[in-house]
């Protein structure tokens, strides 16, 4: 009798168990919103949206979460009680890691929930596409001229609109793009006995800049992000705009980027920089060493730095950055980044950068997609864009909004009439994420003491296996 | 649900194994039938179905397709059979997390709370019960913080500028958490760990009759020897007991990744902050699964070791 109770036991548990599994085999992973129409309670007088954004007050990326809560949200409100209708925006700030706040999107929208709008990086955008979590806009909206003839698009540039598309559609709407430039602290320049307008035109003028700092006591000359610990941090503000400084790009004619000699060269550099004590291996592998670097930058610790125009908005930003420097606009120098050699650069380029953004998109699953759809429209217009820059300097998706607040910020202006014109966008393939990886662990190795060739070929090997084969992969 | 050998009969005390007597008949309390008793039951199943049984079950399907959370694999998983277990078998990241993760658990569990948990309760079995209980106070306080807010303080503890133990050692600039990862993650968790240790050693050295203590110091018996022949064998089963909860909790412990993250350079990456890292950083959950389960399996078996040890004792 007991045995049996125990077999009853097991046998209620396991064909539970079995239910469920089976049950979640049916529709796992069925992300699509199935057919769902797009004109559904067009005509609510109650809509309920919730907006969500990697951004919080107070902290990472302060000000975007600041202008969304307390500027765009009342103000479309307000619009819509204007026609009758009785809106509330909830927004969802969040301001973990990206990577961690990708996957926990990606886990909301594997369940149809999450957010009705939400913000995404726009290397995100063929990911999140493939896996049906997104859906052209049109879909989503139900009606394509009503998508396209928003006179918005006109305002935005091709390069820019990419950032919301996979496969030539568009899935949302862009939030702007950046660019990166090389920081300097002009207090220790000029102690170093450095130009205060310094310009580099090589990467041989950024170390001897280095070698010249080096001479000031408690100071790191240089901080080029390298190491796993980093994440896409060390890929973006550190081994793309140096890869492209050689003249090579990561993907070109369907192939990765494998060990050549160019990858050889960007490892060569780091070498130098964290070998000789130009830069300081220890922060490349703390846990929190990007944000390390930040406050020691502000602290007038490090001398040079690589990194994007949110450098400049909202990490030593005077008053809402997440390490401030009141004295930011007199203290802190930018340069664009120089190729190896003069001309060396992707397209014969002197001076190169790298670029990315973010996107705006409506979750698939909303319950008012036509609501999700004007306030998207609302908040991406020339007046609200304007609003949003409130003291930042920001390349925004629009035209006529950066012609027209361009004369009043010297770094704006920099990056969209220097930087945009020189950039590059990394490649929207779903492999990317594995080798940015590769690149991340490649140089991680270096900086632990590896040599440059020995960190080649392990990262040959990484490539290889997630590009899916020898014949997808360039090396020489 | 009826079969030949168990006819039903509810109303009548169902024959047991023995004529009533022995260890007396735990089951049908009252009369119940089997199917009651099961509804008794039912919500303690269903909860424990829905919450370990069902996940579990879940993860070893997930190990076996190549499912991640964005990208073509998040609509359309396909089975792949067993090859996440053959990557695990020649995966250097993941062997190395095995070491780690043994490391980590022989200093910081098997060695550092056993041994120092042991050596306090012994110390304060004979404390006035103010100091004891001021101590057992202080110690557990490392025990019921929340691990997240344990972790920071050590992270500020061990920073290379302005951390305390360089202060206390006049080290400055020594980056302790680069340097030396896995030895600060076993201070970190000895330290973290060693209360509940002390606490069950105490309320242990209390079953230790106090007549054979006295016999062993009259035949002069040196400490050592008091400790092996007289008080060890009585707490045997608590040891045993105690190491292998430990083991456990260190074994699945993910307060690693808020001092290192894993690293620098993979250097402190035990198995759950490797499984995080595949899972969250690179998105790849059929592989992740494959990994837990393998460390589930361990657990298990570590388990049953264990488990032998105990009956043996007996």
């Amino acid at each position: 009798m007991r045995s049996l109770s125990r077999l009853t036991t097991a046998g209620v548990l396991g064909a539970a168990a079995l239910a469920l599994l089976t049950g979640c085999l049916g529709s796992s992973g069925s992300g699509d919103s199935g057919g769902q129409d797009a004109n559904r309670n067009a005509d609510a007088k109650k809509v309920e949206l919730t907006f969500g954004s990697n951004s919080v007050k107070g902290g990472k990326s302060s000000a975007g979460a600041t202008f969304i809560s307390d500027v765009l949200i009342p103000k479309f409100v307000a619009e819509q009680k204007g026609k009758g209708v009785d809106v509330t925006v909830k927004f969802q700030g969040d301001g973990s890691d990206d990577e961690v706040y990708k996957q926990k999107l990606s886990l909301d929208l594997s369940n149809k929930s999450g957010p009705d709008l939400f913000q995404i990086d726009g290397i995100w955008v063929g990911e999140f596409a493939q896996a049906n979590y997104i859906k052209p806009l049109t879909d989503t909206v139900g009606d394509a001229a009503k998508v396209d003839d928003w006179d918005g698009w006109k305002q935005i540039p091709d390069a820019v609109q990419a950032l919301g598309s996979y496969n030539g559609k568009r899935y949302g709407v862009p939030g702007g793009t950046d660019g990166r430039v090389l920081y300097f602290n002009k207090k220790l320049f000029s102690q170093a006995g450095l130009p205060a307008d310094w310009q580099p035109k090589s990467w041989d003028d950024i170390i001897s800049a280095g070698q010249a700092l080096k001479k000031i006591s408690g100071v790191t000359p240089i901080q080029i992000n390298a190491g796993t610990a980093m994440g896409e941090a060390t890929t973006m503000q550190g081994v793309l705009p140096l890869l492209v400084g050689t003249g090579a790009t990561i993907n070109s004619d369907g192939k990765w980027l494998g060990n050549t000699s160019q990858l050889r060269q960007v490892l060569d550099f780091y070498h130098q920089i964290y070998s000789t004590g130009l830069g300081d291996p220890v922060l490349q592998k703390e846990a929190k060493g990007r944000d390390k670097s930040f406050a020691e930058f502000a602290a007038n610790k490090i001398g040079i730095l690589l990194e994007g125009d949110y450098f400049w908005r909202s990490v030593v930003e005077p008053k809402e950055g997440v390490a401030k420097m009141p004295d930011r606009d007199t203290a802190v120098g930018y340069a664009l980044i120089p190729a190896m050699k003069p001309g060396a650069g992707v397209k014969g380029q002197d001076f190169v950068s790298m670029s990315g953004g973010g996107a705006t998109v409506i979750n698939p699953n909303t319950k008012f997609p036509q609501q999700a759809w004007e306030f998207l429209q609302f908040m991406n217009s020339a007046e609200m864009v304007k609003e949003s820059l409130a003291g930042a300097a920001k390349i925004t998706q629009r035209s006529d909004v950066n012609s027209e607040v361009l004369k009043n910020d010297p770094m704006l202006s920099f990056v969209a009439g220097k930087v945009l014109p020189i950039t590059q966008y990394r490649p929207g393939l779903a492999e990317y994420p594995k080798i940015s990886a590769a690149l991340q662990q490649a140089t991680a190795d270096v900086v632990a003491g590896k040599s440059t060739d020995a960190a080649a070929a392990a990262y040959q090997k990484a490539v290889e296996a997630a590009a899916g084969g020898k014949d997808k992969v360039t090396s020489n | 649900m009826t079969s030949a050998s168990a006819p039903p009969v509810p109303a009548e005390p169902a024959p047991g194994r023995g004529p009533g007597g022995g260890r007396g008949p735990a089951r049908d309390v009252a009369g119940l039938g089997v199917g009651r008793a099961l509804g008794f039951i039912a919500p303690a199943l269903l909860l424990i179905g829905a919450f370990l049984i069902f996940p579990a079950l879940w993860t070893i399907y997930i190990g076996i397709t190549n499912y991640r959370l964005t990208g073509v694999e998040a609509v359309s998983p396909s089975m792949v059979g067993l090859s996440n277990y053959t990557r695990a078998l020649n995966d250097a990241l993941f062997h190395n997390a095995l070491w780690l993760t043994l490391l980590f658990v022989l200093g910081s569990a098997i060695i550092g709370q056993n041994v120092l948990g042991f050596t306090l309760a012994w110390i304060l079995r004979r404390a006035r019960p103010a100091v004891r209980r001021t101590v057992e106070a202080l110690t557990l306080l490392a025990w019921i913080l929340p691990s997240t807010v344990v972790a920071y303080l050590w992270v500020a503890f061990y920073d290379r500028d302005g951390g305390t133990l360089n202060s206390l050692l006049g080290t400055p600039g020594t980056a302790w958490l680069i340097d030396h990862p896995m030895l600060c993650l076993v201070v970190f968790n000895t330290w973290r760990g060693t209360a509940f240790s002390m606490m069950l050693y105490s309320s242990a050295l209390q079953a230790v009759p106090p007549s054979q203590l006295e016999s062993a110091r009259m035949v002069g018996a040196s400490g050592w020897q008091t400790l092996r022949d007289v008080v060890f064998p009585h707490i045997r089963g608590h040891v045993l007991t105690n190491t292998l909860l430990i083991s456990l909790w260190t074994a699945n412990d993910f307060s690693p990744f808020l001092l290192t993250k894993g690293g620098p350079n993979h250097a402190s990456e035990t198995v759950p902050v490797y499984i995080y890292n595949v899972a969250l950083q690179g998105g790849e959950l059929g592989y992740s699964s494959a990994i837990s389960f393998l460390l589930l399996l361990a657990n298990l078996l570590v388990s049953l070791v264990y488990l032998r040890l105990l009956r043996r004792r007996s």
